[in-house]
């Protein structure tokens, strides 16, 4: 009987570790695919052509600056939408709103954190683009602008609320200190608790951008697939094509191990070191700010 | 005079910042509502009982859209036979097992990192992987797979600070009356916790429901009017149809569109509404 206790306790905790490290396990796995299948790509493109400015599949021409400068123009676009909007809500909710307001926020957020991409998408096409075309007198309302704009909503759920937790974070006696001594609510903020939650504000930031970089479907409706290598934020009103879109769209039309189809791997290669760098930097800046929280603490 | 003066410039610059951040979130937060209120007034023309139960016809310009349910429902459901128990296990052993140690930095790292790749690399790595090489085909089976892994890091983290939430004297107490570890986890740990890891888990599938990338090039059929025979059948799904029917099929009745929209954001907020209905429900109902 109670050899037989030992026995499963022992099988249980074993379970457990393997499901534990499994999240190592698939990190890995996901890394060693993209290699796999991406890395071809070296030997079968040049590397200088692999990083010139054309994108002309059907042409044998495989140059990938294009898109990365799409992604890049698209993602500048959102960030300066969501990161003031973000940071500014999270304020909002977590500084100056009453209790009731906060908790009708808090949960509209939440639904559009949850809100499908292709449904943004979706209204993108048949809403947003449409009036920014009339609007801004533009050819095709089909445009970077239009993406940065889709993106800039979808990552703000993710700067919300991790900024509001840090800003949540803050211990209460600094605010009463910084309100004690005669500042105004509004200086107490941007003295005292925004530089306090900084780090974690921080992290939001990255996180948000992430989010923007790695979002394919909302972006792939609304830019226009245009594989043009932008010059300066004039870019913005001329139609983009995206790292993550290209994959999406022309995965599906490629023949298994040709070319192309090494090439959209090798594509998906460098998303995976972008978000990867973009998760380890967020990581360690919470990490450190846990530190700091300890260390006030005690 | 000097000191009134500075006082009201205080005050002024206080309220206009209030007021510019309050300007801010609303500007967020209206649109939000909006989008939901616009997409529930048209597409609530088209939902009938044939549009929800009936297969497309004509090219999917007509008819009803019951195979892509159909599709989300099993994708779901497959999603959550492998997550939930690996994410239920690892958030397990990182909350009541695991040391602070390297290792276990490293898997905390991983799994923030399996949050952050972006979709589209998991739909990648499903066919290199899953259709690929382990030969499952473009099937419910591989889709399945893609998105239990995408899912796997949302369930982890919100059920480990589910079991983290339960107070600690509850295990002490538990082991002091001689009960093993898994006993305590079993009997007093995962019982408390329940409502959390509940809301964790419906919030990760509600993810994998509405996600269109992973399934791209694992399971997606663009026109499969009949319902999958087996986990190895491609089907159609809601997100994927959605995008077919709004950007790849040529005069494609509108309201037909808006009518997919909704049945999609309805299928995602409801289970979105009954996560967040369990964890203030818990909320209130706690007694530590």
């Amino acid at each position: 009987m109670k050899n037989s206790l030992h026995w499963r306790e022992y099988l249980i905790t074993r379970l457990f570790r393997i499901s534990g490290y499994s999240a190592i396990v698939f990190v890995g796995m996901i890394f060693f695919f993209l290699l796999r299948e991406g890395l071809p790509a070296l030997g079968k493109v040049e590397f200088v052509s692999l990083f010139s400015a054309r994108w002309y599949p059907i042409e044998e021409y495989f140059g990938i600056l294009p898109l990365i400068g799409g992604s890049l123009i698209v993602t500048i676009g959102a960030t300066l939408i969501a990161v003031p909007f973000g940071v500014g809500a999270a304020i909002y909710i977590s500084e100056i709103a009453p209790r009731w307001m906060r908790e009708i926020l808090k949960p509209l957020v939440e639904v559009l954190g949850g809100l499908p991409s292709v449904v943004l998408g979706f209204l993108g096409i048949l809403i947003l683009s449409p009036y920014l075309r009339i609007l801004l007198n533009l050819p095709t309302g089909l445009t970077a602008l239009a993406g940065s704009l889709l993106l800039g909503g979808i990552a703000i759920p993710t700067v919300v609320s991790v900024s509001e937790d840090a800003l949540d974070a803050v211990p209460k006696s600094y605010r009463d200190a910084a309100l004690a001594l005669g500042a105004t609510e509004w200086q107490t903020i941007w003295r005292v608790t925004l530089p306090a939650a900084r780090s974690g504000v921080l992290t939001a930031v990255m996180l948000g951008v992430g989010r923007a970089i790695g979002e394919t479907m909302a972006v792939m409706m609304v830019t226009g697939n245009a594989a043009v290598l932008p010059k300066g934020l004039g870019a913005l009103f001329a139609p983009a094509r995206t790292m993550t879109a290209t994959i999406a769209a022309e995965m599906g039309e490629v023949a298994n191990g040709s070319v192309h189809y090494h090439v959209l791997f090798f594509i998906g290669i460098i998303l995976f070191l972008i978000s990867l760098v973009v998760n380890v930097t967020a990581s360690t800046v919470v990490f450190r700010q846990r530190k700091r929280q300890e260390r006030i603490l005690s | 005079m000097t000191v009134t003066s500075t006082s009201q410039t205080r005050h002024t610059t206080q309220r206009l910042g209030f007021s510019l951040l309050t300007l801010m979130t609303l500007l967020t937060v209206v649109p939000i509502a909006v989008v939901v209120i616009y997409i529930l007034f048209l597409g609530a023309p088209a939902i009938s009982w044939e549009f929800v139960t009936g297969f497309p016809r004509e090219g999917m310009r007509a008819g009803g859209i019951w195979p892509a349910i159909v599709g989300t429902l099993y994708l779901t459901l497959g999603t959550a036979t492998f997550a939930v128990p690996l994410g239920i296990g690892a958030a397990i052993y990182l909350s009541e097992y695991a040391a602070e140690n390297r290792w276990t930095r490293l898997i905390r790292i991983a799994i923030i990192n399996l949050a952050g790749i972006p979709s589209v690399v998991y739909g990648l790595f499903g066919l290199g992987l899953f259709v690929l090489f382990m030969n499952f085909g473009t099937s419910i089976l591989a889709g399945s797979l893609t998105l239990s892994i995408m899912t796997l890091p949302v369930i982890i983290s919100t059920t480990e600070e589910a079991l983290r939430a339960v107070p600690q004297a509850f295990r002490t107490v538990s082991i002091s009356l001689g009960a093993t570890q898994w006993q305590t986890i079993r009997r007093i740990v995962l019982p408390q916790a329940l409502p959390g890891m509940l809301t964790g888990i419906i919030l990760g599938l509600e993810r994998a429901a509405g996600e269109t990338a992973p399934i791209l090039f694992t399971v997606a059929a663009f026109f499969l009017p009949r319902l999958p025979n087996s986990p190895l059948d491609a089907t159609m799904a809601l997100p994927y149809h959605l995008f077919v029917i709004s950007t790849q099929v040529p005069g494609m009745p509108i309201k037909i569109q808006y009518g997919t929209a909704l049945v999609l954001m309805v299928f995602v907020l409801s289970m979105n509404f009954i996560a967040t209905t369990i964890r203030s429900r818990a909320r209130a109902r706690r007694q530590w």
